[in-house]
């Protein structure tokens, strides 16, 4: 349970009336719910997981919400962003989602930090608030996010999903493990598939999450037993949950017996990624843009396009590429001329880059990787193309 | 004797889509080799390339780590069930 340190809040009789399904059980009460609206809660990430989140704790009466992101509401969010409305496309998703949050419940407050988290800013965000829900998507912020909770005593309600499957824990260092004694490192960039190239069906991240906001309300209140010490884990397509047993490391590097680690470090690099190209403004060697390309398809250069992405996916929309799924690179590499100019794409850049140093690594040297994928190709150059 | 082996979703690609293996094994080790055999795709995505377990991929006897165990020479019965539980990182937003 976490040790709420401000004065005890006073309910109005309209509170009263909204939280009688609360009040009328033991386990919440009239002092539960003044718990609730005595604490605050920080969610890291407005996406899939942050959406039901926002909603609940809202609904709820958590008292103090704080919400950090930093994108637009796009059509592809719809899907499973719940707390986005069609017309909020092109909004900031925080201006959006406070509106929402304030709109289901008035009695609470939503701060909003329209910013990249980092690890500058990590810490003088976190502090300020009671439990950390980490509801990112990638593997920087949730290193990120774990480290500063730990450093900062805080507990760190977690959950993740891919495809048809999610997991959810809650990590505590002065309880329990944190996610570093579960996961010691992140994999290489590249090795596992993100939503955006993985996909993830729509309802997922409303179970995954309503289970962390359910695990933050039983903190705040000090109720049941929590996911601490517990790894979740849930199959959509079979339905079936199971529980592995998560034990904290005495050699974890921030939370064993003997850190090594006592301040935020470089996620990114920590991470093995290198800047994008977007972020450090100019492209290598071994990339081309999207307009070069569309230059030397123009001109009918002797340009071989290696698409890497799904069938499915290829299916939408394509540049009329050779397709090699990422996966079947290894196995299916003698398809390609490596005396010819390549341009390896995917969705967004990622496998597509992966692709690259996989034949790079057999020898492959006139080969490049088109940055940002086929959706910058979509987004620049041919605005007709279906972008997913 | 076979025990089975469930496969996390990320992985499913390189089993041919299968989301459990019955292998055969008496060790986590013996199975693990077993199975890489039989999807080669998978070796390295277990594996590092000087043959260490990757630190991002963590393997399951019913519901204890082997880490806690006996790492790769921990036992396995005929009806253990051995989960891999590789980290996943999505929360639904766009990359």
């Amino acid at each position: 349970m976490v040790n709420l340190k401000r004065a005890e809040a006073h309910l109005s009789n309209e509170e009263i009336r909204r939280y009688s399904r609360h009040l009328i059980m033991p386990e919440v009460g009239l002092e539960g719910q003044k718990k609730l609206k005595s604490a605050s809660v920080l969610l890291i990430g407005a996406g899939g997981l942050g959406s039901p989140l926002g909603m609940y704790l809202a609904a709820a009466g958590v008292g103090r919400i704080g919400l950090v992101d930093f994108d637009v509401v796009e059509y592809s969010n719809l899907q499973r962003q719940v707390v986005y409305s069609t017309q909020d496309i092109g909004r900031p998703k925080l201006e959006a989602a406070r509106e929402r949050l304030v709109g289901i419940n008035p009695n609470v407050t939503v701060e909003t930090h329209q910013t990249h988290l980092n690890s500058e800013n990590a810490l003088e965000i976190l502090k300020e608030y009671d439990v950390i829900i980490d509801g990112t998507d990638n593997f920087p912020t949730r290193y990120l996010v774990n480290d500063a909770s730990v450093l900062l005593g805080k507990p760190n309600v977690y959950g993740s999903i891919f495809r048809f499957e999610g997991q959810a824990s809650v990590f505590y260092a002065k309880e329990g493990p944190c996610y570093r004694c579960l996961y010691p490192e992140p994999p290489p960039p590249g090795l596992v598939p993100s939503c955006a190239e993985g996909g993830v069906l729509g309802v997922l991240p409303g179970i995954i999450g309503t289970i962390q906001a359910m695990e933050a309300i039983k903190l705040i209140i000090g109720q049941g037993d929590l996911l601490i010490g517990r790894l979740l884990l849930f199959d959509a397509l079979r339905m079936k949950f199971r529980e592995l047993r998560l034990r904290k490391n005495p050699f974890c590097p921030i939370c064993g017996a003997h850190p090594t680690i006592h301040q935020l470090i470089d996620y990114e690099a920590f991470c093995g990624l290198a800047p994008r190209p977007e972020d450090r403004g100019r492209v290598t060697e071994w990339e081309i843009t999207v307009q070069e390309l569309k230059t030397k398809l123009d001109r009918h250069d002797d340009i071989f396009v290696l698409d890497v992405r799904e069938p499915h996916e290829y299916e939408i929309c394509n540049l009329g590429g050779y397709l090699i799924p990422l996966g079947e690179i290894p196995s299916r590499m003698h398809e390609l001329d490596s005396s010819k100019e390549i341009v390896v794409h995917c969705h967004t850049g990622r496998r597509s880059q992966r692709a690259l140093e996989l034949l790079r690594e057999a020898g492959f040297k006139k080969i490049k990787n088109l940055v940002g994928g086929i959706a910058a190709w979509a987004s620049e150059i041919d605005p007709e193309m279906p972008r997913y | 004797m076979s025990t089975k082996i469930l496969i996390p979703t990320p992985l499913r690609q390189y089993t041919g889509k299968a989301d459990a293996v019955e292998v055969e094994g008496s060790t986590v080790d013996e199975l693990l080799r077993n199975l890489t055999e039989r999807y080669s795709a998978l070796k390295k995505h277990l594996y590092t390339e000087d043959g260490k377990l990757r630190s991002f991929v963590n393997i399951y006897v019913n519901d204890e780590d082997i880490r806690y165990l006996d790492h790769g020479k921990t036992k396995v019965r005929e009806n253990d069930v051995v989960s891999i539980i590789p980290s996943i990182a999505g929360g639904g937003q766009e990359m």
